[in-house]
């Protein structure tokens, strides 16, 4: 059953993640974008990472989709069509894309994967907070505080940057 | 674990993914959708993180925090991308990113 | 010791350089009076200290058993080549350094006078006198040179104070070109001195003049065998110092620098193109004179040819110029070829050495009495502003003083028993005769012209009727008078001196007696040469433009300088441009410059190219970078894989 729902979450993503960048409708794009991140996230929940998945369905499917679905918004209309490709540049980046899908793929296919062997620990919410505030060994505080930073440096940014200065020139 | 299916099955979807994100980025000219790449790039990413925690290192958590990180990261970029992007539309009118070489001259 | 007892020397040519770097570097600031006092004051300092040190010298310690020593009271390392090698500067006194000490300091010191009334209200007054005071304190630097190589710096340094001076007016499009003309050429032989520099050096290990011209020494030995195209090397040696020399003492066929440079104001030909510099030559090859004696005579044969020819070829062609100043010129040409004649002519020791003696002797009368001649024609052109003798006559009336004087030194030039000139000449010609007949018909012919033009010069200057002044010409103040009759005193009586008593080739004093049987022709050739310009010139004629009549081609080619300087114009625009400078500029032109201008052109290109990668556009840059991972990865994959 889990082996059914992993392969038809794998053909969503894959087919969804196609479409996004094949489709000349922009918002179909995004929407097609958000059904990825979905996926993505359903698949988190199959393989028992329940809190990675609902923030991902939070953060990504949520909040950035809707972020970019009103950037569509404000900078095109919804009925434009994105251009079409030239020929030659598409064949380019698709046998690009293909040759480097094949050499990943080989490199991952040729390596012996070796894991530790020691069963799972407790992935509750409670251990992860805890663990993202600690600072004994095992503990993420620093990237924590880190990210806290870079976020409100972004948030400010991104309204200095989105703020409407009125220029005199 | 998911019975019957290993780690290089999770690793052809990301590796998939991520190489469409990448065909993407090169091909398309608007650049909301050529951020919209950049987040399948970035999701294709943190699948890899997540199997391989899951796989390999159960005992750790690295890679599930990694995956959060990641995915805080990936929010800020996306806000001050579409600032950017707004205010470029509000200079030049459109976002097509051949015209954004106005910096090198 | 004796040594320490001059150790005062050293100041004579430092007070001098002192008194240029304030003058010079004050510039205007100083007022001239000031500026022409300090240059005056401290080459006067050096004259009284020279006077000391020859009278300590020569009469009271300098004779030691017998002989005059050769004394370095200052000597210090100044550029440190190697352990064996290093050039030293120092204070070389002998008894021709001395004499020269005192010639230098001597006419500087009335030169310096003389200019406070000659360039007084001129522009650049202060100028003037610092560059005097550089060139006087080079030509102290060169005369008691301890070894060739300061000698050679100094060398080059009265070069440029020449140059600067004979430019002074460099307002003026010929002084410019004449300052030009004298660097070039001078410059030109002293590439020939600096390998003939190279050779001795090389050869005998040192540039010391004790050793190099020591007669019991190993220097000269060390040239046993070594020969170039058949000739030895220590004769291509002094040959090529001797061109160095002969271009500085404006030697045949390198003296047309030397007519061009009465472009400067006449105070400065007087010191530098008449007394001091111009004798350089003379003075360096008197300075090696045992070298060229004892190891190559046949680059004495050199010198002394050269010698005779230019006071030949000078003595003929002074004989039909009418700018004064430049009949004085060649009259120096002249003279100097005397000079070097007699070193031509010298022997060593005893009585062959009068050639040596009379030399020096000659170098010093000639330099009083060219300098009060040279000092004459400016009090002249002061009073008359021409430098043409058309312009000019019974001048007697005018300028009595510059009269007394001028006839004074053309008397002594001219070998007028009594006058200094007499004596030096008369040493001369008996050195001559007793080595080379042919040299001594040569010198003694030289001396019959010699007093012709010198009087034709004088008639047509102070006799031969009034001309029309713009205003009535009138003798200079007191400064410019005073070095005239001090020169005078100088040119009258110095002939007295018993030369061989101090000066001799191994310095060993001898007696040189009177020669009668030289004498006598001599003076009376000389009066003859007196009488034909006093017939000629004295009162206005047409004598003069008959015999030019009779002698056209002579007239023409003396007055032209026989061509010398066509001559070196085609050398220089049709040998040396066409055929050394115009493959060498083609080459620079073409193939230096070519390829320098191919790499900036390659660079350019690339460049250009490169510059396209560089397009801004996100999308290349992204593909460039998926391209570049994607060969990064094979690349590794493939040599995992081996």
């Amino acid at each position: 059953m889990e082996k059914f729902i992993f392969y038809f979450l794998a053909a969503a993503i894959i087919g969804f993640s196609v479409m996004t960048v094949t489709t000349r409708k922009i918002l179909h794009a995004a929407v097609y974008l958000l059904f990825v991140l979905v996926a993505t996230a359903f698949l988190y929940f199959l393989l028992n990472y329940n809190f990675l998945g609902a923030v991902q369905l939070t953060v990504y499917s949520g909040g950035i989709v809707i972020l970019i679905v009103f950037a569509v918004l404000l900078t095109a209309r919804v009925d434009q069509l994105l251009e079409n490709v030239p020929l030659l540049k598409n064949i380019i980046a698709a046998c690009a894309s293909l040759l480097g899908a094949v050499i990943t793929l080989y490199a991952f296919f040729t390596f012996q994967w070796q894991g530790s062997g020691i069963p799972e620990g407790a992935y509750d919410v409670e251990e992860i907070g805890l663990k993202l505030v600690s600072y004994g060994d095992g503990g993420y505080v620093l990237p924590f505080e880190v990210i806290s930073i870079l976020l409100l440096a972004a948030m400010i940014g991104a309204i200095m940057v989105a703020k409407n200065f009125r220029t005199d020139d | 674990m998911i019975e019957g299916i290993g780690v290089n099955d999770f690793l052809v979807v990301s590796t998939i993914m991520f190489f469409v994100g990448v065909y993407g980025f090169v091909v398309r000219k608007n650049l909301i959708t050529m951020l919209m790449s950049v987040e399948l790039i970035l999701n294709a990413a943190n699948i890899n993180f997540v199997v391989f925690n899951k796989y390999l290192f159960p005992d750790m958590m690295q890679g599930y925090m990694f995956s959060l990180f990641v995915i805080g990261i990936a929010a800020a970029e996306a806000a001050v991308a579409i600032a950017i992007i707004l205010n470029v539309y509000r200079n030049l009118k459109n976002i097509n990113v051949e015209h954004l070489d106005t910096m090198k001259h | 010791m004796t040594t320490d007892l001059f150790q005062y020397t050293v100041w004579i040519p430092i007070l001098v350089f002192l008194s240029f770097l304030i003058v010079g570097l004050s510039g205007d600031k100083l007022s001239n009076k000031l500026a022409g006092s300090i240059s005056t004051a401290t080459i006067s300092i050096g004259m009284i200290l020279s006077y000391y040190t020859a009278y300590e010298y020569f009469l009271v310690h300098g004779n030691i058993n017998g002989v005059y020593e050769t004394l370095l009271p200052f000597n210090m390392e100044w550029l440190s080549f190697s352990d064996t090698l290093s050039i030293n500067m120092g204070i070389y006194l002998d008894p021709i350094s001395v004499m020269m000490l005192v010639v230098v300091t001597t006419i500087s010191t009335m030169v310096h006078i003389y200019s406070f009334g000659y360039m007084e209200g001129e522009e650049g007054f202060n100028r003037f006198y610092s560059f005097l005071s550089l060139f006087s304190f080079s030509m102290l630097g060169l005369v008691v040179a301890t070894n060739i190589f300061q000698m050679y710096v100094f060398w080059e340094l009265v070069g440029v104070s020449s140059f600067l001076l004979i430019g002074y007016y460099y307002y003026k499009d010929s002084a410019v070109s004449a300052s030009k003309k004298a660097f070039i050429v001078t410059r030109f032989a002293d590439f020939f001195f600096l390998v003939g520099i190279l050779i001795l050096g090389y050869y005998t290990g040192t540039f010391d003049f004790i050793e190099l011209t020591d007669s019991a020494g190993s220097a000269i030995g060390s040239f046993a065998g070594v020969s170039f195209l058949g000739i030895g090397a220590l004769t291509w040696a002094l040959t090529l110092i001797f061109i160095g020399g002969a271009g500085k003492s404006a030697m045949f066929p390198l003296h047309i620098w030397l007519p061009d440079a009465m472009e400067g104001p006449t105070p400065v030909s007087a010191l530098i193109h008449a007394a001091t510099m111009v004798v350089a030559g003379v003075y360096l090859v008197a300075r090696l004179f045992v070298m060229f004696v004892l190891g190559s005579p046949e680059a004495l044969e050199v010198v002394m040819w050269v010698g005779a020819l230019s006071a030949l070829f000078a003595a003929l062609i002074a004989i039909t110029q009418t700018d004064i100043k430049r009949v004085l010129a060649f009259s120096t040409m002249s003279q100097i070829g005397y000079m070097m004649l007699a070193l031509g002519v010298s022997g060593y020791g005893g009585e062959d050495g009068l050639g040596y003696t009379a030399s020096m002797f000659h170098l010093f009368t000639h330099a009083m009495f060219k300098a009060l001649l040279f000092l004459g024609a400016g009090s002249i052109i002061h009073a008359v502003h021409s430098n043409e003798m058309g312009d000019m006559g019974n001048l007697r009336k005018h300028l009595p003083i510059t009269h007394a004087t001028f006839l004074i030194a053309a008397l002594a030039i001219s070998g007028i028993p009594v006058f200094s000139g007499f004596f030096s000449k008369d040493e001369i010609l008996a050195a001559a005769y007793a080595s080379n007949k042919i040299v001594f018909f040569i010198g003694w012919a030289v001396a019959g012209l010699t007093a012709f033009y010198m009087f034709r010069l004088y008639y047509s200057i102070f006799w031969n009727g009034e001309k029309a002044y713009e205003h009535t010409p009138h003798e200079a103040g007191p400064s410019m008078t005073f070095p005239l009759m001090f020169l005078a005193f100088m040119a009258a009586v110095a002939g007295f001196i018993p030369f061989s008593e101090f000066v001799s080739p191994d310095g060993l004093p001898y007696h040189a007696h009177f020669h009668w049987n030289i004498a006598i022709p001599s003076v009376l050739i000389a009066v003859a040469g007196i009488w034909v310009a006093t017939m000629m010139y004295k009162n206005p004629s047409s004598k003069p433009d008959g015999v030019m009549a009779k002698i056209p081609l002579f007239y023409k080619w003396s007055h032209r300088k026989f061509y010398m300087d066509e001559v070196w114009v085609f050398f220089v625009h049709k040998i040396i441009f066409k055929l050394v400078a115009w493959p060498i500029a083609w080459f620079d032109k073409k193939v230096v410059d070519g390829s320098f201008d191919g790499m900036a052109w390659v660079t350019n290109k690339v460049s250009d190219k490169i510059k396209g990668f560089q397009s801004g556009q996100l999308q290349q840059y992204a593909v460039t970078m998926v391209m570049g991972l994607l060969g990064f990865a094979l690349t590794l994959l493939y040599w995992m894989s081996k």
